[in-house]
């Protein structure tokens, strides 16, 4: 039933977050950016919020909550609202967790879900971008065979945040015409995780490339074990993980261009007064909404179990394009000042590409 | 709790409205786009319908801040209102506009009219009259007037582009009574057809929705009864105007929907040429690697649900008394803008069959066009909605 107004627990997830954000991550998040690295300490203290684990079972260490597609597009929007590397790095963790607790065998639930659903942060990931022109995500270059009792996967994989100090990873693979997902350790000596990416964007968020040669890993590490799983599912769902952090960013790109706009006088009066800038302003407040709106109608569609494959699609390639532009508005306004790294506005027009270029890099 | 999903309640009055606009309107779309200013017979049927959220609003409605912590349903009058339109539109919007006694007249009678005036005018078909050859967007500065003579108003003036002009039993009409006062001083009037003075002077030749007669009228010494004013004849600087204005609110959500419902026929009909074609749309592959056609088609699709998405919420708002000010302006400036968009890329990607008059994508660009005109432009639109934004008076902000 058609309900645009957020529940008692929608709005306190919000506020719970919006909080944390205003504390640890809008102030620090230009220094963050400037040394590339966002402090331990921040990172604890997001992972206490428990976002990534809150739907995972309890005897596998999580809460044992309903899983929300809504409320976790909630909690991305306003992490990315602060910034959106720190909204991916604080979320990491799901990548790995998610498509486990949603896909795994009781098994694999079991036995890596625990180790990654305590106290605190532990890095773990999941690798899918794959470094070629035409990368596409539905396929992979990156294959997995089955030899004996064993998968053996060869393949080139780049942009895997915090694969530097993961210690598990889901590496997605086409096996058999079908896109699957392999639980890696990254001590197997067939995975070589390299050096850290440098980056149009999300300079504070650690991403490296991640090389397979003939990296076997046990048969019963494939997600949901023979059966595979449901890697479409995994893909819509970090389609709209994507679209809510764009509106977050552009939420925060729009803020600052139109409080820049009221003070900002030229010609004796503010720039906002003129409808040059004025109407960019207002281009930027409803596409600020229709990307959340987007988001929040996929996630709505897996909130109540249905497939949700165009609408996820649509999402984030309708957040890929609008972020992108917005954020050039927000750049734009600021004029000079906005292409001075003191203003956040250059950061958001840097991150904006991540959301149309990359794939599965947030999901919670 | 957040949800975008349809109750089943609303999904069947979305589909019951397909079927109706399918097999009512779609087949004549073309046979009235071509006979220009002919009365579609075939509405008749429709007569009364209240597509434009008609019968008397609820007397506590709008004015209470009523804070529900609960919404019961999503069948309130606006939404389920947008959506009906959205539908109807799909099958012909110059159809829609002409549905007896369902024209922006109605909408306005209903909002504000008095029990008697309901009982005396309620039933008949209303156009409404703001337009001036000197005033469009500036509807605050219109000059026809309005003089009360005893038991009467005497009406004088020239009035344009009145939707349902030629079919319409009576008009609503926007004059001023006390031009001094400005906006405070603009009222509406219910003047009905054949009132001595009153004169419809001639009927336009549009771009699009031809289906729909738009006409001039003269207001010669058109003497009125007193009592058909609609709301207080006092001038009062803080409301008056402001009044009036309100009125969009709930209709420009509404525009907006007409914009969805004929870019969802554009969108319809690309999709079924594209599958025709043997293209296989399944929302997976990376855009990039799309062939430029697959790609355009689902622009066109995200644009539309973009558009449908803030048209619902402006309509939600107002179903659950939330001040809707700039949600609706936002809805009428995507839709009106985009809706334009999307039918001039679907002439565009049907190369030949789009330029056709055998089918009618030609006239969907045609008739989208009025979409983000009438009822504020979306250049008006963008001024709402950044005065609001930017918290700034009309003066600041011209």
């Amino acid at each position: 039933m058609i309900n645009f107004s957020m529940s008692k627990q929608q709005q306190m997830v919000k506020k719970e977050v919006a909080k944390l954000v205003k504390d640890i991550v809008t102030e620090n998040a230009h220094e963050m950016d400037e040394n590339g690295e966002i402090p331990a300490e921040s990172i604890e203290k997001a992972w206490g919020l428990g976002a990534s684990v809150s739907s995972v079972p309890e005897e596998c260490g999580g809460y044992g909550m309903d899983d929300s597609p809504i409320e976790s597009a909630i909690v991305l929007e306003s992490l990315a609202y602060g910034d959106m590397a720190f909204a991916i790095a604080a979320t990491t963790p799901s990548l790995f967790i998610s498509p486990i607790a949603k896909m795994g065998t009781e098994d694999q639930k079991m036995k890596y879900l625990p180790n990654y659903c305590g106290e605190t942060f532990t890095p773990c990931t999941m690798a899918i971008n794959e470094p070629r022109f035409g990368f596409d995500a539905v396929s992979l270059a990156t294959t997995a065979e089955k030899k004996g009792g064993s998968y053996v996967i060869n393949g080139e994989k780049c942009f895997v945040p915090m694969a530097g100090n993961a210690k598990h990873m889901l590496v997605a693979a086409a096996c058999d015409g079908k896109n699957e997902l392999f639980i890696v350790s990254t001590d197997n000596p067939g995975l070589t995780v390299g050096d850290r990416e440098k980056t149009l964007g999300l300079y504070a968020l650690e991403m490296n490339k991640v090389t397979l040669e003939n990296c076997e890993v046990p048969a019963e590490d494939r997600l949901g074990g023979d059966e595979g799983c449901n890697y479409d599912l995994m893909l819509q769902r970090s389609r709209v993980a994507m679209a809510a952090l764009a509106a977050g960013m552009v939420n925060a790109s729009y803020d600052t261009a139109r409080e820049y706009a009221k003070t900002r006088e030229q010609f004796g009066e503010p720039i906002a007064h003129r409808q040059a800038v004025a109407f960019m302003l207002a281009e930027m407040a409803y596409e600020v909404d229709a990307i959340r709106l987007m988001a929040w109608k996929a996630a709505s569609k897996l909130e109540a179990g249905k497939d949700a494959a165009r609408e996820a699609y649509l999402a984030k390639m309708y957040a890929g394009e609008m972020t992108m532009k917005m954020c050039d508005y927000g750049v734009q306004i600021l004029g000079g000042h906005g292409y001075i790294r003191d203003y956040p506005v250059e950061r958001y027009y840097r991150n904006a590409r991540a959301i149309s270029n990359l794939e599965g890099i947030a999901i919670v | 709790m957040i949800d975008l999903e349809f109750s089943e309640k609303l999904e069947k009055v979305q589909a019951s409205m397909r079927n109706l606009s399918k097999a009512m309107l779609r087949p004549i779309a073309r046979k009235y786009d071509e006979a220009e200013h002919e009365y579609p017979k075939e509405l008749d049927a429709f007569r009364g319908m209240p597509v434009m959220g008609g019968g008397k609003k609820k007397k506590d409605d709008g004015d209470k801040k009523k804070k529900k912590d609960k919404p019961k349903s999503d069948t309130g009058t606006n939404l389920s209102t947008v959506v009906t339109i959205e539908e109807m539109c799909w099958g012909d919007v110059g159809l829609l506009l002409s549905i007896p006694n369902a024209g922006l007249g109605n909408a306005a009678i209903s909002a504000v009219a008095t029990e008697e005036q309901m009982e005396k005018f309620g039933s008949k078909w209303a156009a409404m009259a703001i337009t001036e050859p000197a005033s469009g967007s500036d509807s605050g500065s219109i000059s026809t007037t309005a003089d009360l003579d005893g038991d009467e108003w005497v009406l004088n003036g020239e009035k344009i582009f009145v939707t349902c002009a030629d079919r319409c039993d009576e008009v609503v009409v926007w004059a001023t009574v006390d031009k001094e006062a400005g906006k405070a001083g603009i009222k509406s009037f219910i003047v009905e057809k054949g009132t001595p003075g009153f004169k419809l002077e001639h009927l336009e030749h549009k771009l699009g929705i031809r289906a729909s007669d738009t006409g001039t009228f003269v207001l010669n010494n058109c003497r009125i009864p007193k009592e058909n004013i609609l709301g207080s004849a006092e001038v009062k600087q803080t409301e008056g105007f402001k009044g009036v204005m309100k009125t969009f609110d709930n209709t420009r959500p509404m525009v907006a929907a007409m914009a969805n419902g004929v870019a969802s026929a554009a969108v319809d009909f690309t999709r079924e040429k594209l599958q025709e074609a043997g293209y296989d749309l399944d929302y997976q592959k990376n855009p990039n690697n799309l062939t430029s056609v697959e790609k355009e088609f689902y622009w066109m699709e995200a644009q539309l649900d973009a558009m449908r998405l803030l048209t619902w919420r402006a309509a939600w708002m107002a179903d659950n008394n939330e001040f809707n000010n700039l949600e609706a302006s936002m809805s009428k400036a995507k839709s009106g803008r985009y809706g334009t968009l999307i039918t001039q890329k679907c002439v565009e990607l049907l190369g030949p069959l789009g330029f056709s008059r055998d089918e009618l994508a030609e006239k969907w660009m045609r008739d989208s066009k009025i979409l983000d005109i009438f009822e504020g432009t979306g250049q008006i639109q963008h001024l709402i909605i950044a005065r609001n934004i930017l918290n700034l008076t009309r003066k600041e902000l011209k």
